[in-house]
């Protein structure tokens, strides 16, 4: 039995950068009070994390219950391995992305800035409270939070083009959420009577039927369309409207993984592996994350948008987390968790490098790039190591996450998806070495830059340049989420 | 200090003396005396009301007989968990509604605040009357203090408002005719009034048709004054073309005690035996609170007046209601008790914003909210809590009904209802930020407008944090009071 310890610094960590959205409104006419209120929320934010990690490294498990809404319908918090592994990649990403905004944002003179940051902070709020949810109740009440607060953030222009994504945003990611998730949690409410994540999964020993199972496990994978399972996935490419912090952080990181992570906690925690496993739910999850994961990458191939391109990389690669969730083994559910983090690093210097083009050339297709890695070395260095990390080439962490999935495939006996993995591998191969190639290699005449080299401005280049390095460092020292993501297995599997 | 015993009747009679206080002052003193000595009042009933429910929550339920006469000949006076709910709900959203009135009804009609505070006091305590009452003819007397009332709060608004007053009077009369008439064969039958009397003689009873017939004509005499679909026809216009400071009061309150009645006479003039078991109509009727729920949110949806708009959300809601009612179950009972609260304070949000917005815009057209989030921030951060707990996303009111409500359909295998329950909530999304899309990315004709005037607001803002803090407080509200207002033996 895990140990429990009874603290409430978890509720903390969520509601911290919430707390600070009426200091960030307050201090709205002075920018750098206001970016200063929001560093301090994300330090303490990050520190609280901290605090806990060792803990929950020890094996221990930490709780905090608010209050008890409906009987079995609690607003409370549960840390525990992969909550952890989550809650680590947001946080410490948050003060980078912050970093970045100040250069991105202040460099495109963008207005409503302080609206950006509240919302921001809310989101942050929220990203935190769906890894340290206790049950489905919680999760789906932050998981509605950060949608809404997402919206303003996506329709930050303001314009026509903001103004129908944010409409085929809301409509695929509300849509869903309620015409899915909602009823789902209701039924499995009533077959259960309760929503905790705990055990080992509460629909064990509920006594319903296959065919129910069935339909609950595709209302929950569909239902949490924030993980981009096909067909639910448009509304990732109309988000890219948003400014690029918000591309980097958000639809890279935090709101998409959300929806993986709340599929690996319907798995994991919800019907439980045993119960998946005993009744062979998971071949159709697998299905579709591999069918998912192909035609994502297919189409990434075509886009001339480069944050397209790199969005539509998202979709395939979240699906190599549901992917592991869904193959119920030790290795794929390691290598599922610790892909959260290692494409977190990789996608979110793809996305700074793109934001830092734009900043410094103005430009956002891939054609017009040729040549780029003359006049901006750096960035395109930093856009190469991304790159390597989403293939899953060493030296970089996306090594790490995809070698294990390969593990898990063959301890799963499922060769197929072995075969879908190395062929994703190549794709995403596919549309991003070409990109750092023609950045690089081209004629003068083909050249669309001079020889000079001027990069985007230091707050822009600093954070894609720490996330690089971080990317590398990950392969050689995976350690924390390594050991996070074993420890979670070990947990799910009940070895 | 007040004997516990006399509070029941402080509820009416403060609210009733009042509306002549008002009366009074406005014809001696001066206009500026009715609103602050509407708003004591008001606050005063509320007290009394408040001191009620927790007699009621400590000690069970409170008789009062009026002028000591006993019952069945004399009225008596009932309060019990349900209705001691209820008459809060009604006091306090009165209370809000009349300070946030004061400058609407400056604006609207300068000439008439010594006649408007009086007749709003009238309608209240019509309302409170009808909630507490034990017997089924004076709640027919009351039934009538308050529409003659609000006919003519109705009427006294825009030139349009005269033919929707009207309407509201023809079909309301209608309705309280079929009530009186119902009422009238359970007299026939039985020879009591009092509902306590009469459910102990129903019983025996309830093979007769008289009583069968009488109970129908009860039923649909109220589901006429709820505006339950298809018998909504009267309510949107009448609710639109209102003066403001009415339809914050009516919109909120109305429905909700007529849904209070329905549940009154279905678990407290019958049982559930006879209503579910005995007559074969439960199934029906849930099919039609579905189709109320799915066509009052289609009809919402194709509106281009936003306070209309909200009035057809109002006839999805009764849906909601009396849908959960007969869904039969613990679930679905307490779903709609749970409503009743949630959806007056939720229903007061949405109009309390539109008329703030409606006195800064001076237009009720979609087209009227472009920029309105720059233009009073405020208001529409209020307007959005509002919206959210419509929609049912948590930890707002609006979620916790709804829960229970679709809890009790999938528990009686209603599927229809869970359906018609998830639509409208989708629908109730595209409605609200339809609103979003407008004010948020269409540039505003005129310049800066600044945000609504502090009387309107901060009812507004207290409603909001209001509809959050209920939420989170919606099991607190069922185990102390709803669980016990639920009819035993379900």
């Amino acid at each position: 039995m895990l140990e429990t310890i009874t603290s409430i610094k978890p509720l903390l960590a969520a509601v911290v950068s919430l707390a600070a959205v009426p200091l960030i409104v307050l201090a709205g006419k002075k920018p750098n009070l206001r970016e200063g209120v929001t560093f301090a929320a994300g330090l303490l934010k990050f520190g609280l994390v901290l605090s806990m990690l060792g803990a929950v490294l020890d094996g221990k498990v930490i709780e905090y219950s608010l209050v008890e809404v409906l009987p079995g319908l609690a607003i409370a918090f549960r840390v525990d391995s992969l909550g952890m592994l989550f809650a680590l990649v947001a946080s410490s990403l948050w003060l980078v992305t912050s970093a970045y905004s100040i250069g991105y944002m202040r460099g495109l003179a963008e207005h409503a800035q302080t609206r950006y940051f509240a919302f921001f902070a809310v989101a942050l709020s929220a990203t935190i409270g769906v890894a340290f949810s206790a049950n489905l109740f919680t999760l789906y009440l932050f998981y509605e939070m950060l949608s809404l607060a997402t919206y303003p953030l996506v329709t930050h222009h303001q314009d026509g083009e903001a103004r129908i994504s944010g409409r085929k945003y809301l409509t695929y990611i509300l849509g869903t959420s309620i015409g899915l998730v909602l009823p789902a949690m209701l039924i499995c409410y009533n077959l259960a009577g309760t929503l905790e994540f705990g055990g080992a999964g509460f629909l064990a020993g509920s006594g319903a039927s296959r065919e129910l199972l069935l339909v609950l496990l595709l209302m929950f994978v569909f239902g949490f369309a924030k993980a981009g399972i096909m067909p639910l996935h448009g509304w990732l490419p109309a988000a890219m409207v948003a400014p690029t912090p918000v591309s980097a952080l958000l639809h890279a990181v935090a709101v998409v993984k959300v929806g993986a992570f709340s599929i690996f906690r319907i798995v994991t925690g919800v019907f439980g592996i045993e119960l998946l496993a005993d009744l062979d739910l998971n071949d159709i999850v697998l299905i579709l994350a591999a069918i998912t994961m192909l035609v994502a990458s297919l189409i990434a191939l075509s886009q001339d948008g480069l944050k397209r391109r790199l969005a539509f990389s998202t979709i395939g690669q979240l699906s190599y987390i549901v992917m592991g969730a869904a193959l119920l083994s030790p290795k794929g559910l390691t290598g599922g968790m610790l892909h959260i983090a290692m494409h977190a690093f990789g996608k979110i210097t793809l996305f700074m490098c793109a934001g830092a083009i734009f900043v410094a050339t103005g430009k956002k297709y891939i054609s017009e790039m040729v040549g780029i890695g003359r006049r901006m070395p750096v960035t395109m260095a930093a856009f190469l190591i991304g790159s390597l990390s989403v293939i899953g080439l060493p030296p970089t962490g996306g090594f790490i996450s995809k070698w294990f999935l390969v593990l898990g495939t063959l301890e799963a006996e499922q060769p197929a998806m072995l075969f879908v993995l190395l062929g994703s591998s190549l794709l995403n191969a596919a549309y991003f070495l070409p990109i750092v190639y023609r950045a690089f290699f081209c004629t003068p005449e083909e050249a669309r830059f001079g020889d000079e080299v001027r990069e985007a401005p230091l707050w822009c280049v600093a954070p894609l340049v720490l996330t690089a390095l971080a990317t590398v460092i990950l392969f050689f020292y995976p350690q924390p989420f390594a050991n996070l993501a074993r420890l979670a297995a070990r947990g799910f599997i009940g070895g | 200090m007040i004997d516990p015993g006399q509070l029941p009747i402080l509820i009416v009679i403060i609210p009733l003396f009042g509306a002549f206080a008002v009366s009074l002052a406005g014809c001696c003193l001066s206009k500026r005396w009715c609103l602050p000595l509407t708003v004591l009042a008001l606050a005063g009933s509320g007290w009394a009301a408040l001191a009620t429910l927790n007699q009621v929550i400590a000690r069970g339920p409170l008789n009062y007989r009026l002028g000591g006469w006993p019952p069945p000949m004399g009225i008596e006076y009932v309060v019990d968990h349900l209705n001691g709910l209820v008459l809060v709900v009604i006091t306090v959203v009165a209370l809000l509604a009349a300070v946030a009135s004061k400058r609407s009804v400056e604006a609207e009609m300068p000439n008439r605040i010594n006649l408007y505070y009086p007749l709003y006091l009238l309608l209240v305590t019509g309302l409170l009357g009808m909630t507490i009452t034990g017997d089924a003819f004076n709640l027919y007397v009351l039934l009538e203090i308050s529409a003659l009332t609000t006919y003519a709060l109705i009427a006294v608004g825009r030139v349009r408002a005269l033919h929707a007053g009207f309407n509201y009077l023809i079909l309301g009369t209608i309705g309280a005719s079929l009530y009186l008439l119902g009422v009238g064969h359970l007299y026939i039958m039985t020879g009591s009034l009092n509902m306590a009397d009469l459910a102990v003689i129903l019983p025996d009873l309830y093979n007769s048709p008289a009583v069968l017939t009488g109970f129908i004509l009860i039923l649909v005499g109220i589901w006429t004054k709820m505006a339950f679909f298809p018998l909504h026809t009267w309510l949107p216009n009448s609710y639109t073309y209102a003066p403001d400071a009415t339809s914050c009061l009516i919109a909120p309150l109305m429905t909700k005690v007529s849904v209070y009645i329905m549940l009154r006479m279905m678990f407290s003039l019958f049982t559930p035996a006879y209503v579910f078991h005995h007559l074969e109509v439960a199934a029906p009727i849930v099919w039609l609170a579905a189709a109320a729920i799915v066509g009052g949110s289609l009809l919402a949806l194709t509106q281009k007046d936003f306070k209309k708009m909200l009035t057809y959300l109002i006839v999805a809601e009764v849906g909601y209601m009396v849908g959960g009612a007969w869904l039969a179950n613990r679930y679905g009972i307490t779903g709609a008790i749970l409503h009743i609260l949630n959806d007056a304070l939720m229903t007061l949000c949405l109009f309390l914003a539109a008329a703030a917005i409606i006195y800064k815009v001076g237009g009720r057209k979609l087209a009227d909210l472009k920029g309105i989030f720059h233009r009073m921030p405020l208001t529409m951060a209020a307007f959005m809590v509002g919206a959210l707990s419509m929609i049912g996303v948590p930890p707002t009111a609006g979620f916790f009904s709804k829960w229970y409500l679709i809890l009790g359909g999938i528990q009686a295998g209603r599927w229809e209802f869970v359906a018609a329950l998830l639509f409208s909530s989708l629908v109730n999304a595209v409605i609200f930020f339809r609103i979003v899309e407008i004010g948020f990315f269409e540039k505003p004709e005129s310049g800066e407008v600044a945000e609504a005037p502090l009387s309107m607001l901060v009812p507004l803002l207290l409603v909001a944090v209001s509809l959050v803090v209920i939420g989170i407080y919606s099991g607190e509200i069922v185990t102390t009071i709803i669980q016990h207002a639920v009819p035993e033996g379900i």
